[in-house]
């Protein structure tokens, strides 16, 4: 990699600290650039929201139904005369939410779990893991789709579901990850000089069980969102008249012949934001990888 | 090998019997009670006492599952409280509409993606790789939902084309069976051919590296000849492994799919049956797709043993 580009910050100091490193590595990383600029856009729309001059999401018009884009509406209204754009923007924020908060449960859940399975082995392994094998046999949306059922269909409900149904692959991976670690001189080290167990769990293995957690929990952010858009687009997420993604397309598909910008625009915003955090998985990923540096 | 996979299905017994128990206690969460929709408008209550003694519902939770198991271990998943049907006919009569649709998926899944995999690989840190890279992330990253919806407006609505929905059982007219369903699979294909396409780079990027490769080279064979018949052969042992654990993905995209072509399968039936609050059919489809998941694990499995002469000796 070539640091010479940037002499400023080409500090060999700077340089020896892996932080320093791996933000450099990524900030050179273009496709990781695009997603945080597509990711940081999104948030800022979504967070936005209430002071854009936008109309309001959920106000009907009668005498401007399914109109077409035009200057008062530029992506057009939907079937009851509500603004396409606005609720697109105050759509980013059910699915930003959805993606984040769904993440946050499942890290919340699968991080100690997943701890707890690969630095105490014995029993404690065998039950969690033989669970975590069983749901992660159960496809992630039929779980998540069967748990909305059961819980009943709200918004909160589905990043319920969501987390829930990805929890086990973040016990998975943090299970594999702790096991590695446990194994290092430094942690037989810090076992040898008596450190005790919650000190260990927490200097030692926790910082090096974060970088692959912290890019799986980005990806899985991708994930949980198209999951949070699927939900709703089935009737089982945020509910009307509350926008969301989702269940724009699920109305918007029963007017295609009349009304084709009602299913456009939703479709690509979702893809654009699981793009972005898709890329800036993919970016932090090569950024923490200490073999290619 | 037949001691490999009977080691590995004593593995999967556990796993399934926790499933079942999963499965089991989900309609524990229900909010609502289905036996006072059944009970109708008057709510009687010999009425409902009556059903729910039909159900076993007065049960101790234990003997609940142990009834409930019992019986699906005979192939007996319950009845649908919607339609009274037990619930194994009703799988068994969705089920072939989408294994249609799935291995029409498949085959444009691998007909897309593994050329395009392996194309990137051979042409690594070219425009190729690069455009085959951004189209992949891309089909990773379109909802196929909308990717349907938009086939829809471009091909059905505006060109006329393809028929938008519905579907045609291949015995009673194979050409119009495979028209049909030519859309609904290729939406269904498309993610999963992204996802092939960067397990077979992967794989033949780090078979093109090896020796042989390179001696095959060295003994002046066409480069075509090298990369199909010594690079691409061995890369397919991760890559055939790979496709039989996509089957979770598949199921999965497969209930938008039949949601949105109206297409009467699997998933239709499970948001059908989640609307309805039938749960024994939720249940029962959890715990099929959950059990085709492990037997498609356990195919992985034989095909790795199959396809890899050095496991097999020893």
């Amino acid at each position: 990699m070539a640091h010479v580009s940037d002499p400023a910050t080409a500090d060999s100091v700077l340089d020896a600290k892996p932080e320093n490193r791996v933000w450099k590595k990524f900030r050179s990383h273009r496709s990781a650039m695009l997603g945080v600029f597509l990711v940081a856009f999104f948030v800022i729309i979504a967070v936005a929201a209430p002071i854009l001059p936008i109309q309001d999401p959920t106000a009907t018009s009668w005498s401007a139904v399914r109109a077409a884009p035009s200057a008062a509406h530029p992506f057009g209204t939907d079937e009851i005369g509500r603004d396409v754009l606005s609720r697109l923007i105050w759509g980013a924020q059910a699915s930003l939410m959805a993606g984040v908060v769904s993440v946050a449960i499942a890290l919340c859940f699968g991080v100690p779990l997943g701890i707890a399975a690969g630095y105490f082995g014995g029993w404690t392994d065998t039950v969690i893991s033989r669970c975590t094998e069983a749901l992660l046999a159960a496809p992630f949306l039929i779980l998540a789709i069967a748990l909305a059922a059961f819980l009943g269909p709200s918004l909160g409900n589905a990043m319920i579901a969501i987390g829930l149904s990805a929890t086990p692959i973040f016990i998975r991976l943090t299970r594999g990850q702790v096991i590695a670690v446990a194994a290092e001189d430094y942690v037989e080290s810090a076992h040898a000089i008596g450190l005790p167990t919650r000190k260990i769990l927490t200097r030692y293995i926790f910082p090096n069980v974060l970088p692959p957690v912290l890019v799986q929990a980005t990806l899985t952010v991708a994930t949980a969102i198209i999951a949070e858009a699927s939900l709703s687009f089935l009737g089982l997420g945020q509910q009307p008249p509350a926008p969301s993604w989702g269940s724009m397309l699920n109305t918007a598909k029963n007017f295609l012949n009349q009304a084709p910008w009602m299913a456009l625009w939703p479709g690509i915003a979702i893809f654009l934001v699981v793009l972005g955090f898709n890329l800036l998985g993919d970016g932090l990923r090569d950024a923490l990888d200490p073999r290619e540096t | 090998m037949l001691a490999f996979i009977g080691r590995r299905l004593l593995v999967a017994i556990p796993t399934i019997l926790l499933i079942s128990v999963f499965v089991f206690l989900l309609q524990q969460l229900l909010p609502g009670d289905p036996i006072l929709a059944m009970a109708g408008e008057e709510r009687d209550p010999a009425t409902i006492e009556f059903l729910r003694e039909k159900y076993g519902l007065n049960d101790p939770l234990p003997v609940q599952y142990f009834k409930w198991i019992g019986g699906v271990i005979q192939g007996d998943l319950g009845i649908s409280l919607r339609t009274n049907q037990p619930v194994s006919e009703l799988l068994l009569q969705k089920l072939p509409v989408t294994i249609q649709l799935a291995v029409m998926a498949l085959i444009f899944a691998v007909v897309i993606g593994v050329p395009a995999g392996i194309l990137s690989a051979v042409k690594k840190g070219t425009v190729v790789d690069y455009a085959a890279n951004v189209v992949a992330l891309s089909g990773l990253s379109i909802p196929n939902f909308w990717l349907g919806i938009m086939l829809i407006l471009l091909v059905s609505v505006k060109w006329g084309l393809l028929p938008a929905s519905g579907y045609t059982p291949p015995g009673e007219d194979l050409v119009r069976s495979i028209t049909t369903m030519l859309m609904p699979a290729f939406v269904l294909g498309t993610a999963l051919a992204a996802t092939l396409m960067r397990h077979t780079r992967s794989a033949m990027l780090g078979v093109l590296k090896s020796d042989y490769v390179r001696t095959a080279r060295a003994k002046g064979l066409y480069e075509r000849r090298v990369i199909l018949r010594h690079a691409f052969r061995n890369a397919l042992v991760p890559i055939v492994t790979l496709t039989a654990l996509l089957f979770g993905e598949l199921v999965a995209g497969a209930v938008l799919t039949e949601q949105i072509f109206t297409i009467p399968g699997f998933g239709k039936l499970v948001v059908d049956a989640v609307f309805n609050r039938d749960y024994a059919v939720v249940q029962g489809i959890v715990l099929c797709t959950a059990v085709g998941f492990i037997v498609m694990n356990l195919l992985a499995d034989a095909a790795y043993f199959a396809l890899n002469p050095r496991l097999r000796k020893s």
